[in-house]
């Protein structure tokens, strides 16, 4: 009891009731200033291409969304730049980035992508120290293509890099519900259901995507994996990768 | 009159046999007479993207890329913010911290990251615990993470390790953190790693303890086989 009760003195305000409202999905709404914002990411997956040589990075954002018109009028926000960050030599600070945003025509909506950019090229304009604030790699473009909607879809390829943006099925499954009653002591003692009775709260829900698929001759050598720093041996030289969105000030 | 000859000789390749996209428009509704002047990269002769040199609009007319950008959401591994961050002001303070920085108490005095989710993963015990009636502490993991070194992996290295040169997979059971596939059951392998204790059976529901390392559901019937771009077409209704 002295241990719960340090914990709780320690966190403030964390209450049983917070705990039952914070994981909404993977990364979505997790904070309270990107909360249901076009900033907020729901999800991120990185892994290898159909073509082995590559590597595919898939940001989804603004999840959950539902479908019908939800969906349909879910947009993009041409005020946020979307990046893609590759560790290739294990510090967690990036070296190469991907970017895209959104920009329209007359009549369409693109999505425009550039990269992999080298963070230490001196044409490359970023704080170079944090990675906090950059512009756009306009150096280092790599092509748009027209954002897909719930009745088409469009994807690019420029230079060996494939490239899509738009409406797609939530690949993120959770039984949601029955997680906030464990997190507030609800569902003592039997925990989770069995998977008869479980629930996948996202399953029939939609995110905004960005998909980039790049051949890992773009990015460098991997260093060692970062497991071996805490003891996990064996593992395969590993980059470390990462998504954030930024929005123009 | 440079100019004009090329547009004059496009115009006949357009009008002729090859079908490429001899014309689009740009933001101004300008109409642009050279496919390099809609194909979002800076060539030829231009001055920026698909502007400027012989052929494209000018760039005060074109695409604007201007402006300065800064970090309000980041993510590296699924449910790490969500599920450790703990109380607004941690959460809030780890998505504008750059992920190389989250290690360092000099920049962000008020929030030591790492502590913070340790005690967070406590907590979740303490719940469940306090419910059971029971005094419950987080065990050390089937990687043989203990509770300061596990917070250590969550805070200070929030990124997915993908590995070009392997197979990957979140966690299938002998290989661990090469990438994350959009199949991978990151929510059981999450709370595997939380509840499961250094076998992974700690809480499996099994020998009268309740069930928290599987939520019960999986991928269900998304579609794990398609081509690039991957994912299932937006569900309609």
């Amino acid at each position: 009891m002295m241990k719960k009760t340090k914990i709780f003195a320690a966190i403030g305000g964390l209450s049983i009731v917070a705990l039952s409202v914070f994981l909404i999905a993977a990364d979505h709404i997790d904070s309270p200033t990107v909360a249901g914002t076009k900033v907020d990411i729901a999800d991120f997956y990185a892994f290898e291409g159909d073509n082995p040589n590559s590597t595919v990075f898939i940001a989804t954002l603004q999840g959950p969304l539902e479908p019908g018109q939800v969906t349909q009028n879910a947009v993009f926000d041409k005020d946020v730049l979307v990046e893609f960050k590759i560790d290739n030599t294990g510090d967690f600070k990036e070296d190469l980035v991907i970017q895209a945003i959104r920009r329209d025509s007359v009549d369409k909506q693109f999505m425009y992508f550039f990269g992999p950019s080298d963070v230490d090229d001196p044409d490359t304009e970023r704080d170079g120290i944090s990675g906090l604030t950059s512009t756009v790699n306009v150096n280092d473009g790599i092509g748009k293509v027209e954002i897909s909607t719930t009745e088409e879809t469009f994807t690019g390829e420029s230079g060996g890099i494939k490239f899509f943006a738009g409406p797609r099925r939530d690949y993120f499954y959770f039984d949601f519900n029955r997680f906030n009653e464990i997190a507030s002591g609800a569902a003592a003692p039997e925990g989770f259901f069995p998977p008869a009775s479980a629930t996948d709260f996202f399953e029939n829900l939609n995110v905004l995507a960005i998909v980039v698929e790049v051949p890992n001759s773009m990015l460098g050598d991997a260093p060692d994996h970062i497991g071996g720093a805490v003891g996990i041996t064996g593992l395969p030289k590993a980059y470390n990768v990462w998504v954030s969105t930024k929005r123009k000030q | 009159m440079k100019t004009y000859n090329i547009k004059v000789i496009l115009l006949a390749i357009c009008t002729s046999f090859l079908f490429v996209q001899c014309a689009d428009d740009d933001e101004n509704g300008n109409v642009l007479d050279q496919d390099l002047c809609s194909d979002g990269i800076q060539n030829g002769d231009e001055e920026g993207i698909d502007c400027g040199g012989a052929d494209c609009v000018p760039c005060e007319m074109s695409v604007d890329f201007t402006g300065v950008f800064v970090q309000e959401d980041v993510m590296g591994r699924p449910a790490v913010n969500t599920a450790f961050g703990g109380s607004a002001d941690v959460k809030n303070s780890y998505n504008i911290a750059a992920t190389s920085e989250r290690n360092d108490t000099i920049t962000f005095p008020q929030v030591n990251f790492r502590r913070a989710f340790e005690e967070t993963l406590e907590l979740y015990h303490d719940v469940y615990g306090d419910a059971l009636g029971v005094d419950l502490d987080y065990e050390t993991n089937i990687l043989g993470l203990d509770a300061p070194t596990f917070s250590i992996v969550l805070a200070h290295f929030d990124a997915l390790q993908v590995a070009p040169n392997a197979p990957t997979t979140y966690f299938d059971g002998t290989n661990v953190l090469t990438g994350r596939t959009l199949g991978d059951d990151v929510i059981d392998i999450s709370l595997t790693l939380m509840f499961g204790g250094t076998n992974g059976t700690r809480f499996d529901g099994n020998n009268g303890t309740p069930q928290l390392t599987s939520d019960g559901v999986d991928v269900g019937d998304r579609d794990l086989t398609l081509p690039f771009p991957y994912m299932e077409d937006a569900i309609s209704q």
